[in-house]
């Protein structure tokens, strides 16, 4: 990779989102929620403190949960983001999605987005926590709505929802069993 | 439609002041831009640093991402150290086996910094470098007897964790070097270390925090010991009164109390929100006699 050298000024960030591949403008200094948000037109993403507290921003960022509003555009420069936008397929949510929705696992919805991402990426870790590892997991995500016992609930359904699919698939195409 | 152009207009964002941003793709490289640009400063993992420049605390006229340089994230057992890289994240000192067996304080303190999202990012180097007094892997890398392998342009330097933590965000690498590597020397047999941090609410920084490396003789005589305090100074600290009473001593109840009275000789803690200076004292007092216990749990 060549070296990347930007000065002050516009320049050019593509990156994959959501499986498809973006390309926008930005300044070295605005930050990857700004840019999400106003440049590419992702509004899932949100936006509550800018200080990397709330996490309301929180994405998938080359397969790690981290907060758009503590990186820059310009870091994003070939990333691989996986957004709330990406969660459902067409007009089938994700399990997760599902979960949130069967839990009363959001009130305003202010801080769910966030708390997708952060709740996807526990379960892809440790797809059966206990509660106190749920909790932990998004100890980064502030909600100021549900007082969080519902969202626990969720997430703690929705690795259930993921296992069952997983089992399923797994039953659909067997391994071939070496005799 | 753009939704900057709605009650969301520029105005409304936090963000730094102009800069030019580089992303290096080798340390060589990183150090010649270091060398060449006016004000320039490294950038790990960002998440101490880009919170700094968007309330403007900090606003270096360039920018050198480090972040992409993948030989700097490793962790490895050289001859008589574990070696770990500059770029290595919190959540891999959390969960590296070797660490949490043999080092366990760094995980411990690893394990406490912030939130997942946090971990993901922040690597032990910029946590180094940004020198929080209130940061929870400086004060475990003090007890552990930390070495920081420093690059400059004319070659490296090995510095002593005493020598490296200089003052409130400030520590011996200069403008024009890059800290490479920490260095945690072996410890000796029937050793156990911990790491405990004292706050409010998960995720806060520390009110105080406590790492200890306890190594026992026969029995159970402190053969030898290290005690980091943070957040009680200008950089993290050592317990050098109380580590002097326990060593040579049989490590019941009785001397850890004693040994924990002493803990607050030498620290001058600031009163603020989080903690009024006596109130730290009196922690000082409670989380050396938790953290040396917990420690000897792990010999
Ligand atoms: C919400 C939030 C909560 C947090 N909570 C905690 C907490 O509880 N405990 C805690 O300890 N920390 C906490 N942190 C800070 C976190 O640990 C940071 O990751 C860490 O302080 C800095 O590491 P970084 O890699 O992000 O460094 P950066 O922010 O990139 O850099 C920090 C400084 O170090 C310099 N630097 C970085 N790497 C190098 C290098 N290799 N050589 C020379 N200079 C270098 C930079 O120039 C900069 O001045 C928190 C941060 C946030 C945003
Ligand atoms: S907006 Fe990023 S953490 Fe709050
Ligand atoms: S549902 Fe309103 S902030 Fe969480």
């Amino acid at each position: 990779m060549a070296l990347q050298a930007l000065k002050t000024g516009m320049v050019q960030v593509t990156c994959k989102i959501n499986g498809k591949e973006y390309t926008g403008m930005a300044e070295p200094r605005t930050l990857l929620v700004h840019f999400l948000r106003d440049d590419l037109n992702l509004t899932g993403t949100h936006i509550g403190c800018d200080t990397g507290h709330c996490g309301a921003c929180t994405i998938m960022f080359n397969g790690k949960a981290l907060k758009s509003c503590m990186l820059l555009a310009v870091q994003a420069q070939g990333a691989e983001i996986l957004t709330v936008e990406g969660l459902a397929q067409g007009d089938k949510l994700h399990p997760i999605q599902e979960a949130f929705w069967e839990n009363h696992g959001l009130q305003c919805g202010y801080c769910t987005p966030g708390m997708l991402i952060a709740g996807l990426f526990l379960l892809q870790r440790n797809p059966d926590p206990t509660e106190e590892e749920i909790r932990r997991g998004i100890e980064g995500n502030l909600c100021r709505c549900t007082g969080y016992v519902n969202i626990v609930k969720s997430i703690k359904a929705a690795a259930k929802k993921m296992q069952e699919l997983k089992a399923q698939s797994s039953q659909a195409t067997p391994t071939p069993k070496s005799q | 439609m753009k939704y900057s152009q709605g009650i969301f207009s520029d105005s409304y964002k936090l963000t730094p002041k102009k800069f030019d941003y580089y992303a290096a793709t080798s340390l060589d490289e990183a150090l010649s831009l270091l060398q060449e640009k006016e004000d320039a400063k490294i950038l790990a993992g960002g998440q101490s640093l880009l919170a700094l420049m968007k309330l403007r605390l900090a606003a270096p006229q360039a920018l050198i991402d480090i972040s992409k340089i993948e030989d700097l994230s490793y962790v490895r057992e050289e001859r008589g150290y574990l070696a770990i890289g500059a770029l290595t994240i919190h959540d891999l000192i959390e969960h590296n086996e070797t660490i949490r067996k043999r080092f366990t304080l760094l995980a411990d303190a690893a394990s406490k910094i912030g939130d997942q999202q946090i971990r993901n990012r922040g690597t032990i180097g910029g946590s180094a470098c940004h020198a929080d007094p209130a940061a929870d892997l400086p004060t475990a890398l003090l007890a552990a007897n930390a070495q920081f392998v420093i690059r400059g342009h004319s070659g490296q330097r090995v510095v002593p964790a005493e020598e490296f933590f200089v003052d409130t965000f400030t520590t011996a690498v200069q403008p024009n070097e890059v800290l490479t590597e920490i260095r945690i020397p072996e410890f000796p047999p029937k050793t156990g270390s911990g790491y405990i941090k004292h706050s409010r609410r998960e995720g806060d920084f520390a009110i105080v925090g406590v790492g200890a490396v306890v190594t026992l003789a026969d029995g159970n005589i402190c053969k030898d010991v290290r005690i980091g305090l943070g957040s009680v100074a200008a950089t993290p600290i050592r317990a050098k009164a109380a580590e002097d009473y326990l060593r040579g001593k049989p490590l019941d109840d009785k001397t850890i109390i004693e040994a924990a009275e002493r803990g607050p000789q030498g620290a001058d803690p600031p009163s603020d929100m989080h903690g009024s200076r006596e109130y730290r004292l009196e922690m000082i007092k409670v989380f050396i006699k938790r953290t040396v216990k917990l420690a000897l749990t792990r010999v």
